[in-house]
């Protein structure tokens, strides 16, 4: 079993009961912030005069437990991160919004949804607030053209971690982060005590012993470490619908469940020449030519709009490829022929890069199939992924069937080996 | 409604009772959180359900409007539903369970919380504002205190630390200047 379950990603009208999932998600969402008094404006805004600390401790007991959690799955490799959603990184417009949203908080009272619980039980300034809400939205909607470039492009760095800010173990991340929450639920009661003169002496031991809990299980995810990217392509799995023609009838239409090698095996995703081609020139498709060939290669000759990078550095590129738009992008890698495409696939698939493809044959095959007329010398003894071209100069992507002509190659027959496999777009904006 | 003696349990008037642990209510919601990342892959939200509610609405009044605004145009452009995306039955969902757990603790009231010091009109008046200003800043920021703070803040996403920091930063400096509203 996967996780995320696949179904869940999207709720979809085919199976209505993932809409309830979400609802029972809300449900104990909105149960649990009500019951610890989220309701209650006066008490939210007490936190910011250091009586009342209850929405940093409520706050950063749920970050520090889910955060555990989570990399402890991700750790024994039960939860897979790449489909986990991480809030793209946009500073400017990050910091300006954070900024803003303060001052809604100190003047208004609430968050958004501590205003629905709010409202949900009879509070009025609850309700008020709600109501401003849908029109601050609103207001955003129709501002947002004024500044759509800043507000899309400032400061984007896309799906970035913590741990790769500051380039360290996620785990230890994870055990900073937990340590930093004790801290601050020490200094809490010591503000609450002092400001806000609480007796303290009631307070639960069961405290102490939570701590304790909390900082095991962050030691742990340090311990368990994240799982080999073996491991993560050993537990990949593709699903694809196989139809088999009947004598009588319509094809028999079954759901098939391949592993990662068989689908290299089924050769199901080395692409064609002429697919990569017209790809190109579909507006729906957000195509990624990854040529994984060394950089001299690459220079002696590549397809136009393909961006080199070596088998080496592919690693480094895996984050910015998973911030590209989900829903629809294709990564096509290429070598000279499938050998090194092969393995930057293995190596894009384990780090759950979606829709992965292999250019069939390789840059040898491209210009066997574009290149025809322009006369190159093959090589008498070529190595193994090796071009088997001789250029008479270095010059990229200048050769004519670096970009065939499109006119030229209007009817070709290919059979279509691209499918995306993962709708999941979050550009209208969920909570994020 | 009948005036029910204090005594008597009845829909609205239950015994209040206290709220739990702040400790606890979090590992609660901490591991809500953790269940909705690892079956779904998504963390918790609401502000996008306000945006996309509003998109609906603009889509039902003059739908060519939203031809001519690019932020609505994503989520209702077209034959696209601003209203079919998981943060809706989050959403409401969010809003029984606030009703639900109000009704367990008690705590069914129409009533006004505030300061002293501040009518009742004032305090509404402000609290509208106060939810333009926080929504406008949310949908800035692509996500609130629940979509970025608490579901960024657990998957270590950077931006939404970020964001978590801003936002009791500019809460924190202008709290003085309003402390008449709360104490």
């Amino acid at each position: 079993m996967n996780f995320p379950l696949d179904l869940l990603l999207v709720p979809s009208a085919a199976h209505p009961w993932t809409y309830l999932i979400f609802g029972l998600i809300g449900f104990a969402f909105g149960f649990t912030l009500e019951m610890s008094g989220f309701g209650d404006s006066r008490k939210l805004a007490a936190q910011f005069y250091f009586t009342d600390m209850t929405v940093l401790k409520v706050m950063f007991t749920a970050i520090a437990i889910a955060m555990v959690l989570l990399f402890a799955t991700v750790g024994l490799g039960v939860l897979n991160f790449g489909q986990v959603w991480v809030n793209p990184t946009y500073i400017s417009s990050g910091i300006a919004g954070g900024l803003i949203m303060g001052v809604g908080f100190i003047i208004g009272g609430f968050c958004p949804t501590t205003s629905l619980a709010s409202a949900s039980t009879g509070k009025i300034d609850g309700m008020f607030f709600m109501l401003g809400g849908f029109f601050g939205a609103f207001l955003f909607g129709e501002t947002e053209q004024f500044f759509t470039n800043w507000y899309n492009n400032s400061g984007y760095y896309g799906r970035i971690t913590l741990d790769q800010v500051f380039g360290v173990p996620t785990g230890w991340v994870v055990l900073g982060i937990v340590l930093m929450a004790l801290f601050m639920f020490w200094g809490a009661e010591q503000l609450e005590r002092i400001i806000g003169k609480k007796d303290q002496s009631k307070e639960p031991k069961l405290h102490v012993a939570g701590a304790g809990v909390l900082l095991v299980l962050a030691l742990a995810v340090v311990f368990i470490g994240s799982p080999s990217l073996d491991a993560k392509y050993n537990k990949k799995t593709f699903n694809r619908t196989e139809s088999i023609p009947q004598l009588q009838g319509d094809p028999l239409v079954t759901k098939v469940t391949y592993t990662a090698d068989q689908m290299l095996q089924k050769r199901l995703v080395q692409v064609s020449p002429a697919e990569l081609f017209k790809t190109r020139y579909n507006q729906s498709v957000n195509l990624i030519m990854l040529d994984v060939r060394p950089e001299s290669d690459y220079n002696l000759y590549h397809i136009n709009g393909a961006i080199n990078v070596p088998l080496e550095k592919l690693e480094s590129v895996v984050p910015s490829l998973l911030s590209e738009p989900p829903a629809n992008s294709v990564f096509v890698v290429m070598s000279n022929d499938e050998t090194g495409a092969a393995q930057a696939w293995k190596k894009l698939v384990a780090s759950a890069v979606p829709n992965v493809y292999i250019l069939e044959g390789g840059i040898n095959h491209w210009i066997a199939f574009f290149g025809k007329d322009e006369g190159f010398q093959m090589i008498a003894t070529p190595g193994k992924d090796q071009l088997v071209y001789m250029f008479p100069a270095a010059l990229g992507n200048k050769y004519a069937s670096c970009d065939p002509n499109p006119q030229k190659y209007e009817e070709l027959d290919f059979e279509t080996k691209i499918k995306l496999d993962l709708k999941r777009d979050k550009s209208g904006g969920g909570c994020g | 409604m009948t005036t029910a003696p204090a005594t008597k349990k009845s829909f609205f008037n239950r015994p209040t009772k206290p709220y739990v642990d702040p400790y606890l209510g979090g590992a609660i919601l901490g591991v809500i959180l953790f269940l909705a990342f690892f079956f779904t892959g998504n963390g918790l939200g609401s502000s996008g359900a306000t945006t996309r509610i509003d998109a609906a609405i603009v889509d039902t009044i003059a739908p060519q409007h939203v031809d001519k605004t690019p932020y609505l145009l994503k989520m209702a452009g077209g034959d696209k539903n601003p209203l079919d995306d998981w943060i809706l039955p989050v959403f409401f969902g969010a809003l029984l369970g606030g009703f639900a757990s109000g009704f367990f603790g008690g705590r069914l009231k129409f009533e006004t919380r505030k300061g002293r010091k501040i009518s009742n009109r004032t305090r509404w008046l402000l609290a509208f504002v106060g939810g333009a200003i926080f929504l406008y800043g949310a949908r800035m920021a692509r996500g609130c205190t629940s979509g970025q703070a608490l579901s960024g803040g657990a998957t270590l996403a950077a931006g939404s630390w970020l964001v978590m920091f801003s936002i009791f930063a500019s809460a924190y400096a202008l709290a003085y200047f309003v402390r008449k509203l709360w104490l």
